[in-house]
C-alpha cells in the first residue's frame, strides 16, 4: 500500500508545525501578482497592437507601426515562455543595464508582453467582430476616429471578447508555474520544496494541483458574473 | 457662403471603388432650406453620392464646398465639419453600448469637452505669449456642458415622444423608433443640413410612417435636407427638387410635380413606369 497517512502526516508537519505554509501562501501571491499584473499589462499592450493593426493604411506611419506590431507578435507568439523569461532574465535586462531586477517583477513584464502578443489578436477580431455602422455612426456626429474607438468600438470589442479573455487570463494562471526558471517563488515552487525536504512529492503536488483548479474555478465564476452585467444591454 | 445662400457646392465629384466607377463627374449646388430627395434604381449610386457628401467614402477627384472650405481635401479636418451635417443612416447606427440619452449626448458632451480644453490650452499659451491675441474668457465648465446636454436631449426626446425611454438600451426599441432616436441624435449637434440614407428602408412597413412623419417635420421647420429614398409619396409630397441618378450621373433634377408627371429621359420614364 502507498501509506497515505504517513505520507499526508508528514506533509502537514512541513504545512503546519514546520511553517511551510507562510511559503506556499507567498507562492499564491506572486502567482496571483504576475498573472493579474500580467494580464493588465497585456491587456494593454493587446488593446495598442490591435488597433494599430485595424488603423486604416493609408499613410506611411500606420504602415511602419503595423510592421513593427506584427514583428513584435510574430516574436512572442514563436518562442516558449520559458524562453522568453530566460532571455529576458538573463540577457535583454542586464544589458538594458537592469541588473538588480528581482525575479517577480521581470516575471510581470515578460507575462504581459507574452500576453499582450496574444490578447492583441483576441482584440482585433473583437475589434473586427464590431458592426462598422457603429464607427460610421460616431464619425457621423463629428467625433474623431480615436474617441469613437475608444468609446463606442473597443467597449463593445471587449464585451465580445470577454470569455477568450478569460481564457487568456486561466491560461496565463497556469502558466506562471514556470516562473521558477528565473528564482520567483510561487505555488510550484512552494510545494516543491516542501516534497524535496521529506522525499514525498504525492501530497504537496496533489494539494498543488487541487489549488490551481480552485483558483481556476474562481476566476470562472468572476468572468460568468462579469459577463452577465455587461450582457444587460443586449436583453431587457 | 452667406452671400449666395449655396450651403454645399458639388464640383466634379467623382468616386472609384477600384475599377468600378460609381459616381461620374456630378456638379450639383444645395441651398439652404432646399430638401433633395436622391431617387434611382439600385447601384446608380445614390447612396455613394451622399456619403461622398460628408466624406464618409473619401471622394476619388472632386471637391465639395461646405461652410467656406473644400471637405474633400484630405488636410480639412472633417470631424467639424462633420457636427454641421448630420446623417442618419439605413441601419440606424446607434451607440449600442450606450442608453437612448447618451446616444444623443455623447458627441455633444464629447465635443464641448474638446472644445474647452482646447480654448483653456490655447488662453495658457497666449498668456504666456506663445501665441498671438487676447486670451477668451471661459465662460462655461464641463459640469454645465453635460447639463446642458442633458437638458437638450430630453427636449429632443419629448419631441419624438419617447422620453420614457431615456434610459433604454437601443437594442429594446422597435425599428421605427431607433430611427427617430437617429434623426433626434444627428439633430442634438444643431446641424444645418442632414443627410438621410434610406431612413425607412430596413423597416417593417408600419413604422415607415412615423419616421417619414418626423422627417416631414423637420422638413416644415425649414431644415435643409438631402435624401435617398425609394418612397415616392415623400419625395412628391416634400421634396423641393428631385435628382434621378443612373450609372453615376445626374440624369434628371426637376420639381416633384414635372418630374413625376412629366419625366424626361426615357430612363426616368421606364424606372417610374416600374415603382409607381
Amino acid at each position: 500500500m502507498l501509506d497515505f497517512d504517513v505520507k499526508i502526516a508528514k506533509f502537514l508537519e512541513q504545512f503546519i508545525d514546520k511553517g511551510a505554509y507562510a511559503n506556499v501562501l507567498e507562492g499564491l501571491r506572486n502567482t496571483m501578482i504576475i498573472a493579474v499584473a500580467g494580464l493588465v499589462i497585456g491587456i494593454l499592450i493587446g488593446t495598442l497592437i490591435a488597433i494599430v493593426r485595424v488603423l486604416p493604411k493609408y499613410r506611411t506611419l500606420p504602415r511602419v507601426l503595423d510592421g513593427f506590431c506584427s514583428f513584435y507578435v510574430g516574436l512572442f507568439r514563436g518562442t516558449p515562455i520559458v524562453v522568453q523569461l530566460l532571455v529576458f532574465y538573463y540577457v535583454v535586462l542586464p544589458l538594458m543595464g537592469f541588473t538588480r531586477l528581482d525575479s517577480v517583477t521581470v516575471a510581470i513584464i515578460v507575462f504581459g508582453m507574452n500576453s499582450g502578443a496574444y490578447i492583441s489578436e483576441i482584440m482585433r477580431s473583437g475589434i473586427l467582430s464590431v458592426d462598422p455602422g457603429q464607427m460610421e455612426g460616431g464619425r457621423s456626429v463629428g467625433l474623431g476616429y480615436g474617441a469613437t474607438m475608444m468609446k463606442i468600438v473597443i467597449p463593445q470589442a471587449v464585451k465580445n471578447i470577454l470569455p477568450t479573455l478569460g481564457n487568456e487570463f486561466i491560461a496565463l494562471v497556469k502558466e506562471t508555474s514556470v516562473v521558477s526558471f528565473v528564482g520567483a517563488t510561487d505555488l510550484y515552487k512552494a510545494f516543491r520544496s516542501i516534497g524535496s525536504r521529506t522525499y514525498e512529492y504525492m501530497v504537496p503536488y496533489l494539494i498543488m494541483a487541487m489549488i490551481y483548479i480552485g483558483v481556476v474555478c474562481i476566476i470562472t465564476l468572476g468572468i460568468k458574473l462579469m459577463e452577465r452585467r455587461l450582457r444587460k444591454g443586449d436583453r431587457k | 457662403m452667406t452671400e449666395n445662400n449655396n450651403l454645399i457646392e458639388v464640383k466634379g465629384l467623382c468616386k472609384s471603388f477600384g475599377d468600378n466607377k460609381v459616381l461620374k463627374d456630378i456638379n450639383t449646388t444645395i441651398k439652404k432650406g432646399e430638401k433633395v430627395v436622391v431617387i434611382g434604381p439600385s447601384g446608380s449610386g445614390k447612396s455613394t453620392f451622399l456619403r461622398c457628401l460628408n466624406c464618409m467614402e473619401d471622394p476619388t477627384s472632386g471637391s465639395i464646398i461646405f461652410g467656406g472650405e473644400n471637405i474633400a481635401d484630405i488636410k480639412v479636418d472633417i470631424n467639424v465639419h462633420r457636427q454641421k451635417m448630420g446623417m442618419v443612416f439605413q441601419h440606424f447606427n446607434l451607440f449600442a453600448n450606450k442608453t437612448v440619452i447618451e446616444n444623443i449626448m455623447l458627441a455633444p458632451v464629447l465635443i464641448g469637452k474638446k472644445n474647452l480644453k482646447k480654448q483653456k490650452r490655447d488662453n495658457l499659451l497666449k498668456k504666456l505669449h506663445l501665441k498671438k491675441g487676447e486670451p477668451v474668457p471661459v465662460t462655461t465648465t464641463l459640469p454645465e456642458i453635460k447639463e446642458k446636454a442633458r437638458a437638450n436631449a430630453v427636449d429632443l426626446l419629448k419631441r419624438i415622444g419617447l422620453e420614457e425611454k431615456a434610459d433604454a438600451y437601443p437594442s429594446s426599441l422597435s425599428g421605427g423608433q431607433k430611427q427617430r432616436v437617429a434623426i433626434v441624435r444627428s439633430l442634438a449637434m444643431d446641424p444645418e443640413v442632414i443627410l438621410f440614407d434610406e431612413p425607412t428602408s430596413a423597416l417593417d412597413p408600419e413604422m415607415v410612417g412615423e419616421v417619414l412623419e418626423l422627417m416631414k417635420e423637420l422638413a416644415d421647420q425649414g431644415m435643409t435636407m438631402v435624401v435617398v429614398t425609394h418612397e415616392m409619396g415623400f419625395a412628391r409630397e416634400v421634396a423641393t427638387r428631385i435628382v434621378f441618378m443612373d450609372e453615376g450621373r445626374f440624369v434628371e433634377e426637376n420639381t416633384p410635380e414635372k418630374f413625376f408627371n412629366n419625366p424626361q429621359s426615357p430612363r426616368a420614364i421606364d424606372f417610374l413606369s416600374k415603382v409607381l
